[in-house]
């Protein structure tokens, strides 16, 4: 990993005159060139725009105008955040040719902390999926490994990072959509606490459940992007007020003290070599002065039903827009019913399609409390379980995803076997709270493990300085296992 | 309970009203697009009202605060409330949903007392977006079978909407239309809609069935197309009629949408139960509930102003009008009860300024062209016995023509002057006597014979006597 730049690196080089922007992004854009066409991180790459951003940020930094925080740092953006007048896709057919009118707030504090958008990236369509296989525009392959997969559905994403084509960049995690490929990547990734993030240009698949963050080298670089595109955003009823903490404050003070939390009744699933890194990891950190504690959360193992209701039933409404009338993919037929049938036959891949039926169904009448109803009961029974293990612990440790990297096609034919893909990320996305993957050795094959620390909402600063301690264990680890 | 009743064939008609009120909002209910009628189409849009991915909506807080005074005016309880999604396919309808309020609604549990004295309850009256609008062009007759093409327009999309929704207690077409305009003036008073049915800022949907009196309910149909207050009584006098004359054919009521055709005066199937969309309604996850505190609705109480009920009352009990009577109705209905108490504050007499507001100001609104001081000085002449009410019509008039002046002067420039008691007792002799048959039928009790006797001094003093008063002498002379 540490062939690249981090973003603290090039943003401090940036603002102090000792890095040009533009070389940096020629650089990103030379390992573009040099690995895209085998890779496929990218639905559209924005070279001329990011050329020209690159020249104003240094234009800045030679007047005497700080460009902020990320100046010069090269940024990929997952293809479901609205971008002014540059095409967004959601990696789907029935958005063809859409524009975006406005900037999402996230593309906007990214533009005001100086950043440089290099283009947009590949995702399972409407971001459904743990592979990057669902998208329209085919798979993205793991830069680590080209015939396996990045993960899903911020594939493109963290794959950009992973490949040097970015030095940050940005995804949305609705049921693990970054922490999962980050783990698969070899890449840090933070789903912070729901509504810390705007969703205003985020396009939705599940409204109560997506959250944007970043993906990254470091911890560090975590930190660095939370602090820019966290914050109460006016455009999003449900984003929180709350003035933001210094996410880097904590990152050195190691974990003496903490109580880390073990979940005991963890569903199981994980592969042999995951759940060994996993182990490590407590070890590390109760060597490093932690306490592991023991708590249970009965409701986790419910996580991955209740989600297979909650987000397919607010999908099937969210994606009832992408009716043919106003913009995108339109298919004519005699009247309008056909055309909608027609377009959205044609513009919808199967793995949307699927999960429109399910939660359509879901919510029907005759079956609303049978489903939907019982499963927002476990949502509810979910938080209540994990705001008793926080009475124990600080933070709690399981693995990002019960595997490394796989092979395309593995898993395709069966969706439940892709849906498991999930199990560990899931419940925070159902709680709101926040979680993080961060690199921790390596499993089966040399492939990377990821590891997961959760953290109550708000925790965020207590959840990176433990990911902290991890990440810097991790680089010990290698040294130790190279010697 | 109402006076006017309404039955037929030993069938009472059983109708709840759900009204749909235009808020007078200056943007839309959940993004800035100004809400206003009349602009060029899909001018007024932005990401929100155009369902754009990734746009979301932010409540309008004054559209909650319009809301909470409909709720307030209508005696309701303002209760934490959340918002919900009703799913259904339409072209005008940008995001294929409406955003709501479905299990918890801003209002609840009120009541509207109309001015026969009868109560109809309120079950509910809550906040929603409004959809845009279709014009289907080409054939078909504006309706989208056999059409061409349609257009849409999309500046009504997210229009701030209440809804009310009354209880099942109007048992007549009188108390229906009585509802509706007793409604729209409290809507109009607190300045929560313009409430013009004719614009579509407010439309009504009327739920109706029938039953013998003291019967379980029977089956509703719900009518639609609704756009007049007359026709407001037409539809569900007719509605009614055709429900039972099915009954006593032997058939069953099948639980429908109706369509109210105006041109026909008649209603046609919309839809049946059975085609009904399954609106799929689930808690809004772009929006937070809404709980308004105990002292932002106190504070919305007491900015509301006197409503129509308490001003007719008002005006009632100063007068010894009836609270009912169509001069106190239709004073307040044009908001001149206020004037009215400024003639009296300068001095005027209120009974004789709410008789000229009712007749002479029927055309003004509530501020009247004319100066309250110059309408007390003609009540006064009149009261004082120096102007007849026939005089004083005639001065008003020119009042009212120049725009205001002295009533006096005017009435010099006539050669006003009321006749003294004495000449009048003059007058009704010289009438009883060119009249003994009219004057003997009248002291056996014709109350009609006065009439001649009146018209024959009316004459001879050339219209200047007050008729009044010569009512009072004969009576007396009786």
């Amino acid at each position: 990993m540490a062939r690249f730049s981090t973003a603290s690196e090039i943003a401090s080089g940036v603002r102090s005159g000792s890095l040009k922007a533009s070389d940096v992004l020629e650089r990103h854009l030379a390992e573009i060139d040099a690995r895209e066409p085998e890779i496929h991180a990218f639905n559209l790459v924005m070279a001329t725009s990011a050329r020209e951003r690159a020249a104003a940020v240094d234009a800045m930094v030679a007047n005497g105008v700080d460009p902020g925080p990320l100046a010069g740092v090269p940024v990929a953006l997952k293809d479901n955040m609205c971008t002014s007048g540059v095409p967004t896709t959601c990696s789907s057919k029935i958005l063809d040719g859409w524009k975006p009118p406005y900037d999402g707030t996230v593309v906007s504090l990214l533009r005001q902390a100086g950043a440089v958008v290099v283009g947009k990236t590949n995702l399972d369509e409407f971001a459904m999926g743990s592979s990057t296989e669902n998208s329209a525009f085919g798979p993205t392959r793991n830069p680590l490994d080209t015939d396996l997969v990045p993960g899903g559905s911020s594939g493109g994403s963290a794959a950009a990072v992973a490949a040097g084509f970015s030095a940050l960049s940005f995804g949305s995690d609705t049921g693990g959509s970054i922490r999962q490929p980050a783990a698969l990547c070899g890449v840090v990734g933070v789903k912070p606490t729901y509504g810390r993030v705007s969703r205003y240009g985020l396009i939705a698949f599940a409204s109560s459940l997506d959250q944007i963050g970043p993906f990254t080298h470091t911890v560090a670089d975590a930190a660095l992007a939370m602090q820019v595109v966290c914050g109460h955003d006016p455009h999003d009823s449900t984003s929180i007020p709350d003035p933001l903490p210094d996410y880097s404050e904590l990152l050195d003070r190691g974990v003496e003290g903490l109580k880390v939390g073990r979940i005991t009744d963890l569903p199981e699933g994980a592969d042999a070599d995951v759940a060994e890194r996993v182990e490590q990891a407590f070890e590390v950190l109760a060597a490093n002065g932690a306490t592991i504690v023991d708590v249970e959360v009965p409701a986790f193992t419910y996580g991955l039903t209740a989600y297979y209701i909650i987000a397919p039933a607010e999908a099937s409404s969210n994606l009832a827009r992408y009716d043919g009338v106003r913009y995108g993919l339109r298919v004519d037929a005699p009247d309008t019913n056909a055309m909608y049938s027609a377009t959205r036959a044609a513009g919808f891949g199967d793995e949307v399609k699927r999960r429109i039926l399910l939660g359509t169904y879901a919510l029907s009448a005759g079956y609303y409390d049978a489903y939907y109803g019982k499963a927002l009961r476990i949502r509810r029974l979910m938080a209540q379980d994990f705001a008793n293990a926080y009475q124990q612990a600080d933070v709690l440790l399981t693995p990002s995803s019960p595997s490394v990297a796989f092979p395309f096609g593995s898993k395709t034919a069966d969706p439940f076997a892709m849906y498991l893909c999930d199990t560990y990320t899931i419940p925070s996305n159902l709680t709101g709270e926040p979680g993080i993957s961060v690199p921790f050795g390596t499993g089966l094959d040399g492939l990377p493990v990821g590891v997961q620390v959760l953290a109550p909402a708000l925790g965020e600063p207590l959840m990176l300085q433990v990911a902290a301690e991890l990440e810097r264990a991790a680089v010990t680890l290698e040294k130790r296992g190279a010697s | 309970m109402s006076e006017t009743s309404w039955t037929q064939g030993g069938y009472e008609m059983v109708v709840g009203l759900e009204v749909h009120v235009e808020l007078a909002t200056e943007t839309k209910l959940f993004s800035a697009s100004p809400n206003r009628f009349g602009d060029e189409p899909n001018t007024n849009i932005d990401p929100v009202t155009l369902g754009l991915p990734g746009a979301l909506p932010v409540l309008n807080r004054r559209a909650v605060e319009l809301a909470m005074r409909i709720g307030l005016a209508l005696n309701c309880t303002v209760q934490p409330c959340t918002f919900a999604r009703k799913n259904y396919f339409y072209p005008d309808m940008p995001t294929s949903y409406q955003i709501s309020q479905y299990e918890d609604p801003i209002n609840i549990d009120g009541w509207l007392d109309l001015p026969d004295g009868s109560r109809v309850g309120i079950e509910r009256a809550h906040i929603e977006q409004d959809a845009g609008k279709s014009t289907h062009v080409g054939g078909g007759e504006g309706r989208v079978h056999g059409a061409e093409h349609s257009l849409i327009d999309l500046n009504r999309a997210g229009v701030p909407l209440v809804e009310i929704v009354s209880r099942p207690d109007i048992r007549s077409p009188e108390q229906a239309r009585a509802y509706v305009n007793e409604l729209r003036a409290i809507l109009l008073a607190i300045g929560a809609s313009d409430a013009k049915m004719e614009e579509g800022s407010m439309r009504v949907d009327a739920n109706v069935s029938v039953r013998r009196p003291g019967t379980e309910l029977g089956t509703r149909c719900e009518i639609k197309n609704v756009n007049s207050v007359r026709s407001v009584g037409r539809a569900i006098e007719y509605e009614a009629k055709r429900q039972i004359l099915m009954l006593d054919a032997g058939e069953s009521i099948r639980q429908q949408t109706r369509h109210w055709d105006e041109g026909e005066g008649r209603t046609h199937t919309l839809r049946d139960k059975e085609d009904a969309d399954d609106y799929r309604y689930f808690l809004e996850p772009d929006l937070v509930p809404l709980v308004p505190s105990a002292e932002w609705i106190e504070e919305i109480r007491a900015g509301l102003p006197m409503l129509p009920a308490a001003r007719r009352t008002r005006l009632a009990e100063q007068t010894g009008l009836a609270t009912d009577s169509e001069a106190i109705g239709s004073i307040v209905d044009r908001g001149q009860d206020d004037y009215a108490f400024a003639v009296q504050a300068a001095g005027g007499d209120l009974g004789r300024a709410v008789v000229h507001l009712k007749e002479a100001f029927a055309e003004m609104g509530a501020e009247p062209i004319l100066r309250a001081e110059d309408l007390a000085r003609l009540t006064t002449l009149e009261v004082e016995g120096k102007l007849t009410a026939t005089q004083a019509k005639t001065v008003l008039a020119e009042l009212i023509a120049q725009g205001g002046g002295d009533a006096a002067s005017i009435a010099a420039d006539k050669g006003f002057e009321a006749m003294d008691t004495s000449e009048l007792e003059a007058m009704v002799d010289e009438a009883i006597a060119a009249q003994p048959d009219a004057w003997e039928k009248f002291r056996a009790g014709e109350r009609k014979a006065i009439g001649s006797l009146v018209g024959h001094i009316m004459k001879a003093s050339r219209g200047q006597a007050d008729g009044k008063l010569v009512t009072e002498i004969l009576n007396a002379r009786k």
